[in-house]
């Protein structure tokens, strides 16, 4: 039991999230994050997966959004409804979906903002370190991020991140609107950073695919809820998985509405 | 030729002038996209400071420049942590309206001090500091507001290219909720840029007033000035707020000199739309970025 | 007959003309029909005639308003020059009432035309210019509109301003306050149900498109200038036709109140008031104009007051704080504005006693 503890790098216990006092969005989440492992949060839009990032991060709070309910702990100590200012000093950072780069600063200056958790502590040695993940933005340092391309903006949000030092990394779909192959350079240097920083990381995707294959355990998430869990392993060779989320059915043909109809009445009972 | 390069020295100074009045603007811009409304009122506190202590408390005026920088460091800061941030988070018209409810606060309260009527600082600025080209003449305070004008562009110039500081302004006016998830402080910088805006905005306010003297509507219209100044200048951009200035300066000076002094404060603004037509972010401003 | 309709628990709408519907249920109708009713029978008749010359010029601002909350509100195109479109509908009403002659019923809408061109003329830039570029370009219409008003002295008379005839409507001298008032509020009330009809068309949907995304609404194929111009030009027509009412109401104009502070104030109203919000505007022109007066009642009680009488100047002054801290005051504690109160109070009657 001590053991484990230890092990645990960020518990989220049965929490509930509200947004503007009458939305409830989370209905009971609950989440293990061991350290420096990769988890993966899988689920269909409007699940809650990003909303259940934001309560970690304390970003729910410009959203008119509250933990109402349960407790977020990180490395032994309560962390809900802390200020994100708060929380980012602890070193969780979360990469927010839709890539929103700093769009008149240029890459290097975007980077820059990352050293803000560590101010006054020199950078150069960093900024070396997140263009050695991604070699890509080198050239592209005095270029304006809002005329770099979808990938290259992927890069400079995640590189970001990585200056801060973050033990715990939260990514929201990195892969959302990328090519498939940019999508696999992604997620080949997220498993990187992983094994090399021993960076921890909640990995929110729709790419189920991709996420479970550098995942080590996974989540799946259904109306603001918890359905399923498990090694990436299993989950990945779970028939509902397979069928809804890999989309490689039993037939392999196209399904029908009626049958997800079918598979939501199912899993009522798991 | 005389009258000519009289006018051109003219032009330039109060174009200077223009551009230092607006450098503090451009800062509340910066970092928050706030159109401030109450920037002539804080020009005129920084002024009446500087009267309170030089002319009455007859503080030598060394003294008196410092604690009225100080003085309005702290009036900026406690301004936004009031009036401005319970507003984070909202559409940012309501930030822009309340500037203007804080305008018109402001000035009934200088008036209610002060009255209406016109003041001036003793004279305090060294002669050797003029001037003198064959017939023309300049002023010490316009070589001095010369002076400052420049520093405070290299100054406030370098601060938001190089220090942390300045880039984190810049990442909170681009995309506050990025910012926020990395861990930079928002109130904080929300903050510091109105305690720096107003005490350049009071520096700004005191060489004016020991040109023009001190008038509680007069500097607030100068408030007003600083909207075509920086638009044309382009909104975020420092040089461009300092060239804008020169370039209003100028045109107000010839137009007075060679057409009319009533046209004086309309032909600004005729050339002001007319660039605007050609170049819609100003002369130096970012071409917005959007993505759709 | 079909059956009279309530407010459902839900959304319940189930063809688009329901959701186009001015009023969403028939209660609702009555209650307008209730309101209008008791506002044109009731208040011309109780109040003292200083109250009835704040109401009328409190109808006037709401005409003005309700056109900004057009342009601002629903088009998202932030302007400045307000004040200075009312203007030109005064003198325009002025000029066409003494030196063409034309009658009352002629120059008032004449005024909203004539604004509504020049409008259009200070709408020209919303073709290339966004945002705040925008509003200070529009600034920039305030002040030459102000310089023209005072310098073009064959039309304006200058700063010697216009002296207007009596106004007349089928044959009927409109020369008291009792009168006005109902040329006023038959005016608003006719203007008010132009806007929420204009709303309902595919000019007010573009409007609104434009406000969400210019972009995106070019992209669905919305002439993006033409809607921009369109939305300054009857925007200016509502302050135009404001303007022309007022300059028969005063029957004497002058350059003086068409300032940056008269336009400011418009867009306190529509901002206090409700942005996109129609009711909102009404709102906000009551509120902003019977805060003006109260604040006029109480600086000329308390310069009445003895002993205080010496400190005229400063009292004025004070009328200028207080004006300032009750706008700041506001945005604080309710930033969504009136009409974001009203819903409040709406809904809470509306599910009393099962609030939640």
């Amino acid at each position: 039991m001590e053991n484990e503890k230890d092990d645990t790098l960020l518990l989220v216990n049965n929490i509930s999230v509200v947004y503007s006092d009458v939305i409830q969005v989370l209905k009971g989440v609950s989440l293990k994050v061991p350290r420096g492992q990769i988890v993966s949060l899988l689920g269909s839009n409007g699940a809650g997966k990003t909303t259940t990032l934001k309560a970690i991060s304390g970003l729910l709070k410009p959203e008119n959004g509250k933990v109402t309910d349960g407790e977020i702990t990180y490395d032994g100590a309560g962390i809900q409804n802390l200020s994100p200012e708060e929380i980012t000093r602890k070193g969780i950072i979360q990469v927010l979906e839709g890539r929103q780069p700093f769009k008149y600063l240029t890459v290097e200056e975007n980077l820059r903002v990352g050293t803000a958790t560590r101010p006054l502590k020199p950078y150069k040695k960093d900024l070396e370190m997140v263009y050695h993940y991604f070699p890509a933005l080198t050239k592209r340092r005095k270029t304006m991020a809002g005329y770099c391309s979808g990938g290259e903006i992927q890069m400079v949000v995640m590189g970001r991140a990585l200056m801060a030092h973050p033990k715990l990394l939260l990514l929201d779909e990195p892969s959302l609107g990328l090519a498939p192959l940019v999508v696999k350079e992604i997620f080949r240097i997220i498993r990187l950073i992983n094994e090399e920083q021993h960076t921890t990381i909640v990995l929110v995707e729709q790419n189920a695919n991709m996420a479970l294959k550098i995942a080590h355990y996974g989540y799946v998430m259904e109306n603001g809820r918890v359905v399923m869990e498990g090694e990436a392993k299993d989950l990945t060779e779970n028939p509902d998985v397979k069928e809804f989320y890999l989309g490689v059915g039993a037939g392999g043909t196209a399904r029908s509405y009626r049958d997800v109809k079918s598979y939501k009445r199912r899993k009522r009972w798991l | 030729m005389e009258f000519f390069l009289q006018l051109l020295i003219n032009g330039l100074s109060v174009g200077l002038l223009y551009g230092l009045s607006a450098l503090g603007f451009v800062m509340i811009f910066k970092s928050s996209s706030v159109l401030n409304f109450a920037h002539g009122q804080l020009l005129a506190i920084g002024a009446f400071f500087f009267l309170v202590l030089v002319s009455w408390l007859q503080l030598p005026v060394a003294l008196a420049f410092l604690v009225t920088l100080a003085g309005s460091f702290v009036l900026g800061f406690t301004v936004e942590r009031i009036f401005l941030r319970p507003l984070i988070g909202e559409p940012l018209i309501f930030v822009i309206m309340l500037t203007v409810g804080l305008s018109s606060m402001f000035k009934g309260l200088l008036l209610f001090f002060f009255g209406g009527n016109l003041q001036t600082y003793p004279d305090f600025l060294p002669a050797s500091l003029g001037m003198q080209f064959g017939g023309i003449t300049i002023a010490p305070v316009y070589v001095a507001s010369s002076l400052m004008g420049v520093t405070f562009l290299v100054l406030f110039g370098l601060f938001f290219k190089y220090s942390p500081q300045g880039i984190f302004m810049r990442s909170v006016a681009d995309n506050q909720t990025a910012a926020l998830s990395l861990g930079v402080h928002v109130k904080k910088v929300f903050a510091l840029s109105w305690a720096i805006a107003a005490l350049v905005a009071s520096m700004s306010g005191i060489v004016l007033g020991v040109i023009n003297g001190i008038n509680v509507h007069e500097i607030s219209s100068i408030g007003l000035k600083v909207f075509p100044v920086v638009i044309l200048g382009g909104l975020d951009s420092i040089g461009g707020a300092i060239i804008g200035g020169i370039i209003i300066g100028l045109l107000e000076t010839f137009t007075s000199g060679y057409l009319s002094p009533s046209l004086r404060d309309v032909i600004p603004y005729i050339v002001l739309v007319a660039i605007l037509l050609v170049k819609p972010y100003g002369l130096f401003g970012l071409v917005e970025i959007e993505r759709v | 007959m079909r059956a009279p309709r309530f407010h459902p628990c839900g959304n319940y709408k189930e063809v688009y003309a329901r959701e186009l519907a001015l009023f969403e249920t028939d209660f609702g109708r009555l209650w307008a029909f209730v309101g209008i009713a008791a506002l044109f029978c009731v208040v011309p008749f109780v109040s003292p005639p200083y109250l009835l010359y704040v109401v009328n010029t409190t109808g006037i601002a709401a005409i003005a308003a309700l056109g900004l909350n057009i342009l601002v509100g629903f088009t998202g195109q932030i302007s400045l020059g307000h004040g200075a479109f009312f203007g030109v509908g005064a003198y325009a009403g002025a000029v066409l009432a003494t030196t063409c002659g034309l009658p009352f019923l002629v120059a008032v809408p004449g005024a909203g035309i004539v604004a509504a061109l020049t409008g259009m003329v200070f709408g020209i830039p919303s073709g290339r210019l966004k945002g705040l570029y925008l509003t200070i370009a529009t600034l920039a219409g305030q002040f030459i509109i102000e310089y023209l008003l005072v310098h073009w002295e064959a039309v304006t008379k200058g700063t010697m301003g216009i002296m207007l005839p009596g106004a007349s409507l089928f044959g009927l001298e409109i020369n008291t306050d009792l009168r006005f008032f109902f040329v006023i509020f038959a005016s608003l009330t006719a203007l008010t149900l132009m806007a929420s009809n204009l709303m309902r068309t595919r000019y007010g949907r573009a409007f609104i498109a434009i406000r969400d995304n210019d972009r995106a609404a070019e992209g669905m194929g919305i002439p993006i200038f033409f809607y921009k111009l369109l939305s300054f030009a009857v925007s200016s027509f509502y302050a135009g036709f404001a303007g022309g009412l007022w300059a028969y109401y005063m029957r004497s104009i002058s350059t003086e109140p068409f300032t940056l502070g008269l336009s400011v104030e418009y867009l306190a109203m529509v901002i206090i008031g409700g942005l996109g919000s129609i009711p909102g505007s009404i709102f906000g022109a009551v509120f902003i104009t019977g805060l003006n007066e109260s604040l006029r009642f109480a600086t000329d009680a308390l310069m009445n007051f003895p002993g205080l009488s010496g400190y005229g100047l400063n009292m004025a002054s004070l009328r200028e704080f207080a004006f300032g801290l009750a706008i700041v005051l506001f945005i604080l504690i309710e930033p969504k504005g009136l009409a974001e109160l009203w819903r409040i109070v709406r809904s809470s009657f509306r599910l009393w006693p099962f609030s939640y």
